[in-house]
């Protein structure tokens, strides 16, 4: 649905990369374009018109990401440069100060490397112990699991929303209530839930959370990191300097600003924020639970298609959300990639940059499938009909 | 060489490539070539002799253009001198990045002889050659 608001669906591409980063409606694009053409100004700046629509622009987004998510207040909204940048800073700018050694960390094998690589480094630093929730049969994360996995050390649960491999979706709500009733803090990388089902901080009580505007229709270079209002507030800047002082003296006094702007020195990235701004008023006016509903169908219609291939493997049949991990019998996934590619239709091969999950799974690439509402079923009819002639594969790509 | 052909010895090597084996002798060096896009994984075995390569074998996953370079370059470099084997490996990679290159010495590495049309493959075709230049370099 909704095709005709992207300029770039008018080329005969067939986009099944969503997981990567989505496709950008003309909404977003004329929003950059307008800051471009009709008020270039820096934000919390200048005195002038532009300047001040620019600052009310900018508000405005906070406005609309603490809204989309229910935020209880919109300083609880971070602007950073996407999800790997907002875990960097809790990690090091509130974790690194706040845990000790000895104290644990669990995450799962399926997290994406901005959610394991900074807790390895923080391990190192500070000795903190990085520990594993063990992932069910099918790859998922069980409240029975997560259970079994906090010891008396536990401190941190650190998990993705939905992963970007396996596809599946956490029950944050569920594991965020085990978690407090531990007085352990809550972390969710929710770089892959963010544009497909409706998430509420509130109401899944989530401590700090990390997403990318890219994967939710809006622009590269812009994330958000929120953060409940005590624990942001104590989140240490990594940039000192403009914008993020309230005052400071020639003998070395500095004063910050409060949060967010604490959080947020220097110039920001404003087409960013303005373009994540219209992103997020574009998915809203479309609705949430609408391109939810649409993406399962679409998924479940393809996983059907698939499964009438004997000649097909695929490896989260289960998973109720918009990711499709699947393989050619035989054929190395890179090498499905490239003859798809062929055919313009763009999918994602490779381990998807969960590099510990080949462990679990065994299966070290996947060609993967991650749908957004703007696919349709003849686009899944023509990947069926390529896979139908991939008995010609070789000659195609060799 | 014309396409059939290329195709039918880049199967071949891909399919039934003799030197797809782990080598696990004290006197093998292994080598693993992570590639950078997250993708392909191989470990190689290689055993020097005085200056002479005498043995190398491979294992692991990656696409077919990866594994089928990695096992032509392999036949072609064992019994080689270190100096020679520097020499085929250096013009091959001449050769993917579509410079002048010496054809004598390439033999069946020839049929990658356009994979340098296709930006997405060169890595691939450069994995293996890549790290066992590396190691040579290193030795
Ligand atoms: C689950 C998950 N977490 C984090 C990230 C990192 O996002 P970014 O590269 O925008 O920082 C990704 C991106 O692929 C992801 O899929």
């Amino acid at each position: 649905m909704n095709r005709e608001d992207f300029e770039i669906l008018r080329k005969t591409i067939v986009y099944f990369d969503n997981g990567a980063t989505t496709l950008k409606p003309n909404v977003v694009r004329d929003s950059i374009l307008k800051y471009y053409d009709e008020y270039t100004a820096n934000a919390h700046r200048g005195d002038y018109k532009t300047s001040a629509i620019v600052d009310n622009l900018y508000e405005e987004a906070r406005e609309k990401v603490a809204k989309f998510i229910n935020a209880k207040e919109k300083s609880e909204i971070v602007f950073t440069s996407g999800t790997t940048n907002s875990m960097n800073m809790i990690i090091f700018g509130y974790f690194k100060d706040n845990l000790k050694e000895g104290d644990e960390v669990l995450i799962t094998l399926s997290e994406h490397a901005s959610n394991i690589v900074p807790w390895f480094i923080l391990e190192k630093e500070i000795g903190i112990k990085v520990k594993y929730i063990d992932l069910d049969n099918k790859h998922e994360v069980s409240i029975d699991n997560v259970k079994k996995a906090i010891t008396d050390k536990t401190k941190v649960i650190s998990i993705a929303m939905t992963t970007n491999v396996v596809g599946d979706t956490r029950p944050i709500k569920e594991i965020s209530k085990i978690a407090h009733d531990n007085n352990i803090l809550m972390v969710v990388d929710a770089a892959q839930g963010i544009a497909h089902s409706k998430i509420d901080v509130q109401n899944m009580d989530i401590d700090f959370m990390a997403f990318s505007g890219h994967k939710m229709y809006g622009p590269t270079g812009i994330g958000v990191l929120y953060g409940k209002f005590d624990l942001l507030d104590k989140v240490t800047p990594f940039n000192y300097g403009g914008g993020m002082n309230a005052m400071f003296t020639k003998d070395g006094y500095v004063e910050l600003r409060e949060i967010p702007t604490r959080l947020e020195g220097g110039t920001p990235n404003i087409e960013g924020v303005l373009g994540l701004g219209a992103a997020i008023s574009y998915i809203e006016d479309i609705g949430i639970d609408k391109i939810n509903k649409y993406e399962k169908e679409l998924r479940r219609y393809l996983i059907s298609e698939l499964d009438k291939l004997d000649f097909i493997d695929v490896y989260n049949r289960e998973v109720d959300t918009n990711i499709v991990a699947f393989n050619i019998k035989g054929v190395f996934a890179q090498d499905t990639a490239v003859y798809l590619d062929k055919y313009n239709i763009c999918v994602r091969a490779g381990n998807h940059c969960a590099k510990i999950l080949d462990n679990e799974i065994n299966i070290s690439n996947t060609v993967r499938i991650s749908l957004s509402f703007y696919n349709n079923k003849e686009e899944i009819d023509l990947l069926i009909n390529v896979l139908k002639n991939s008995e010609n594969i070789w000659k195609e790509i060799l | 060489m014309d396409r059939d052909l290329k195709r039918s010895i880049i199967l071949d090597n891909y399919q039934n490539a003799n030197k797809k084996y782990i080598s696990n002798g004290d006197e093998f060096t292994k080598i693993n070539t992570r590639n950078v896009s997250c993708i392909d994984n191989l470990d190689i075995y290689i055993d020097m002799d005085n200056n002479i390569i005498k043995d190398i074998s491979f294992e692991g996953e990656a696409c077919v253009i990866s594994i089928s370079s990695t096992n032509i370059l392999i036949n072609l470099l064992i019994g080689k001198s270190k100096e020679e084997a520097l020499y085929i490996i250096d013009n091959y990679l001449k050769m993917i990045n579509e410079e002048e290159y010496d054809k004598e010495v390439l033999k069946e590495l020839l049929v990658f002889d356009d994979t340098g049309k296709q930006p997405s493959r060169i890595k691939c075709a450069t994995l293996t050659a890549n790290g066992i230049k590396k190691f040579l370099e290193n030795n």
